[in-house]
C-alpha cells in the first residue's frame, strides 16, 4: 500500500518493575487503515495503547505521529493533535447525565478550535453525537445518569466521548467487550462510517469474529512481542499464533 | 399492614436551562423565596443585632466564605486540609501593605486578594499533581510550617504579630462588606458551577483520566479552581486584618482550617450554599457554648458527630428534597 504512515512505533518497550509488558515492539498504522489487535490476557495490547495515547511513558523507544515524536507528550496535548481513545474499563463522570457527560470533551480546546470559536449548543451537539452511537432520541437514556446505563451503554458513550474530539486516529480498546452481540451489529455500522470518513482506526478487541470482518490487517501479541501480522486469514494460519493465542483459548 | 414513605414532586420545577414560563406570584415565590431569603436575612439582620452578635456575624460570614473557598476545591477533586494558608496569607499580605507602606484598606484588600490568591496558587502549584490524601497532607503542612517560619525568623513582627492597623470606618460597614463579597461569591459560585466550565471542573474530581483524556489540561483547570478558591479564602484573611487591626500566627491556626470544613460537611459539601448554612449554623453555636467553657469541644464535637450519622448527605439537601417534594405514608396491602 502506498498510503502515508499515521502511526509508527519504533522498538518500543515498557518494563514495570520486574515484568516486561512490551519488549521491542515496533508497528506502524498507515492512515485510513483499520489495524485490530489481538492477544491473549496479559499480552500487553492495553499497555500499548496507553504509550500511544501518553498515559503511560516508555521504558524506551519512539513513537511517531505523522513524522512527529510523541513519546513523551502530555496525554492532553496527544489529543489536541488528533488521537483520541477510549477505555477498556469504562470512565464516565457517574454523576452527571449521560448527555452532559458529552461536555466535557466537547469544551476541549481541539473542539473548540475546530469549530472556530463559533461553537454552538453544546447539549444539542452531545444529543445529537449519542443518538449517532445509538441512545435512541425518544427513549430518555440520553438523559439518565450515566451511573445508572447498563454497560452497553457505557460503552457507547465512551465511543461518542472519543468521536466527539473528531480525531484523526482512534484508538478503540475492547469497545466489543460487555456488549451483547445485537449491541455490536449496531455499532459496526458507526465504525464503517467512521472509515468513510477517512479515520484511521486500531481496535483491541478479543471478538475476533467481528473483528476479522471489519479489520485491514491484523496485529498478534504475544507477553508484549508481535508474534504476527497480516489479513486475518494470513494471521490464522500461522503456527505461532496457533500455539500462543488460540491454543491457550481452547 | 406495612407503610411506605411516597414522595411527590412539587407542581413546579424550574429548569435554569430551559425557558420556563412563571405564571403567577406564587410560581415566582416559590422559586425565588429560598434565593432572597439568606441574602435579606444577611441585610437586614445587622442593623437589629447588638454590637456582641454583630460581631459573630462577621465571623460566620468569614467563616461561610473559607467554607465555600474549601467547597469549591472539593468539587474539583482537591480535598484541602488548609485553609488557614488562604486566610493567613491574605492577612499577612494586606498587613503588610498597611502596616510598612501605609496602604489605606480599600486598597490593601483588594490587592491582597488577588496577591495572596496567587501566592498561594504558586505554592500549591507544585502539589497538584498530588492525588487525594497526598495532597491533603500537604495542604494541612505549609501553614503549620509557615507558622514555624514566621516564629524563627522574626520576619513580619515575629511571635509579637504586626498591630495597629487601620481600622475600617465603622462595624456596619465591616459587615456589609463582608457579606454583600459572601452573596457575591455564593450566588456567583453556584452559577459558574452549572457551566459548562464548572462541569469540567466536577468532571475532574469524579474522574481525571477521563477529562485528560478528553483533550483537556487538568493541572491548568485545577490551577484556576485553586486559584479562585485562594482568592476567596484570601480575602477572608485580608478583610479579618482590619477588623482585627492585628495580624500574626495566630491566622494560620488550625482553626481556620478545621472549621470551613465541618461547616461544609454539616451544610453539605458539593452545593457551596451548604457550606454558607453549615458556618451559620456552628459558627453560633459555637459562641454559644462558650459559656459552658472545658465542655464546649466536647459538645462542639458530639453535635458534628451527631449530624454527620443522622445527615450525611448534609442539611442543606436535605432541607432542598423537602423544600421540593412532598412526602406521606401510604399503607401498602399485602
Amino acid at each position: 500500500m502506498s498510503l502515508p504512515t499515521a502511526l509508527r512505533v519504533e522498538d518500543i518497550c515498557k518494563i514495570f518493575g520486574r515484568a516486561v509488558a512490551v519488549d521491542h515492539l515496533s508497528c506502524e498504522v498507515r492512515r485510513g487503515e483499520l489495524l485490530g489487535i489481538i492477544g491473549p490476557n496479559g499480552s500487553g495490547k492495553t499497555t500499548l495503547v496507553n504509550l500511544i495515547s501518553g498515559f503511560l511513558k516508555p521504558t524506551s523507544g519512539r513513537i511517531l505521529y505523522n513524522g512527529q515524536d510523541i513519546t513523551r507528550t502530555a496525554p492532553h496535548k496527544i489529543v489536541g493533535m488528533g488521537i483520541s481513545r477510549t477505555f477498556q474499563m469504562v470512565r464516565p463522570f457517574y454523576r452527571l447525565p449521560a448527555y452532559k457527560n458529552m461536555i466535557i470533551p466537547l469544551y476541549s480546546p481541539r473542539v473548540r478550535q475546530l469549530a472556530g470559536g463559533r461553537y454552538g449548543d453544546r447539549n444539542a451537539v452531545a444529543l445529537d453525537l449519542l443518538e449517532e452511537v445509538g441512545f435512541e432520541r425518544d427513549a430518555n437514556v440520553a438523559y439518565k445518569p450515566a451511573g445508572t446505563l447498563p454497560q452497553g451503554y457505557l460503552k457507547r458513550l465512551e465511543l461518542a466521548k472519543a468521536i466527539a474530539l473528531s480525531p484523526d486516529l482512534l484508538i478503540l480498546d475492547e469497545l466489543f467487550s460487555g456488549m451483547s452481540l445485537a449491541e455490536v451489529a449496531s455499532i459496526v455500522p458507526v465504525i464503517e462510517k467512521l472509515r468513510l470518513a477517512g479515520k484511521t482506526i486500531i481496535m483491541i478487541e478479543h471478538r475476533l469474529k467481528e473483528l476479522f470482518r471489519i479489520a485491514d490487517r491484523i496485529m498478534v501479541l504475544n507477553y508484549g512481542q508481535k508474534i504476527a501480522e497480516g489479513t486475518a486469514a494470513e494471521v490464522m494460519e500461522s503456527e505461532a499464533v496457533k500455539n500462543a493465542y488460540l491454543g491457550s483459548e481452547e | 399492614m406495612k407503610k411506605r414513605r411516597e414522595r411527590i414532586d412539587r407542581g413546579i420545577k424550574a429548569r435554569s436551562e430551559d425557558v420556563y414560563a412563571l405564571c403567577s406570584w406564587r410560581e415566582m415565590l416559590y422559586l425565588a423565596g429560598p434565593r432572597l431569603l439568606p441574602a435579606a436575612a444577611f441585610l437586614l439582620l445587622p442593623l437589629f443585632l447588638g454590637v456582641y452578635w454583630q460581631k459573630v456575624m462577621i465571623s460566620v460570614a468569614v467563616f461561610a466564605l473559607l467554607a465555600i473557598s474549601w467547597d469549591m476545591l472539593a468539587q474539583t477533586g482537591m480535598i484541602s486540609l488548609g485553609q488557614a494558608l488562604f486566610f493567613g496569607m491574605g492577612a499577612y499580605v494586606s498587613g503588610i501593605l498597611n502596616f510598612y507602606f501605609g496602604m489605606p484598606p480599600w486598597l490593601t484588600i483588594p490587592a491582597a486578594t488577588v496577591l495572596g490568591g496567587t501566592l498561594c496558587t504558586l505554592i500549591l502549584m507544585p502539589v497538584l499533581r498530588l492525588r487525594g490524601i497526598y495532597f491533603s497532607m500537604v495542604t494541612l503542612i505549609i501553614p503549620l510550617m509557615l507558622v514555624r517560619i514566621i516564629e524563627a525568623t522574626k520576619i513580619f513582627g515575629g511571635t509579637e504579630g504586626l498591630s495597629g492597623m487601620t481600622p475600617l470606618p465603622s462595624t456596619l460597614t465591616e459587615i456589609y462588606l463582608v457579606t454583600g463579597v459572601l452573596l457575591g461569591v455564593l450566588f456567583g459560585l453556584r452559577r459558574l458551577m452549572e457551566t459548562d466550565y464548572g462541569l469540567v471542573l466536577k468532571g475532574i474530581r469524579d474522574n481525571d483520566r477521563s477529562v485528560t483524556n478528553a483533550g483537556i489540561n487538568i493541572y491548568w483547570f485545577k490551577t484556576q479552581a485553586l486559584f479562585i478558591s485562594s482568592t476567596i479564602g484570601a480575602f477572608a484573611g485580608a478583610f479579618m486584618t482590619h477588623v482585627y487591626m492585628f495580624v500574626g500566627m495566630p491566622v494560620f491556626a488550625l482553626d481556620y482550617s478545621i472549621l470551613p470544613i465541618a461547616a461544609a460537611v454539616v451544610g453539605g459539601s458539593g452545593t457551596l450554599a451548604g457550606a454558607a448554612l453549615g458556618a451559620v449554623i456552628l459558627v453560633p453555636l459555637s459562641e454559644a457554648l462558650r459559656g459552658i467553657g472545658g465542655l464546649r469541644i466536647v459538645m462542639y464535637g458530639l453535635f458534628l458527630v451527631v449530624f454527620i450519622v443522622a445527615i450525611p448527605e448534609g442539611l442543606f439537601d436535605y432541607i432542598q428534597r423537602k423544600y421540593h417534594q412532598k412526602e406521606r405514608w401510604v399503607e401498602i396491602d399485602k
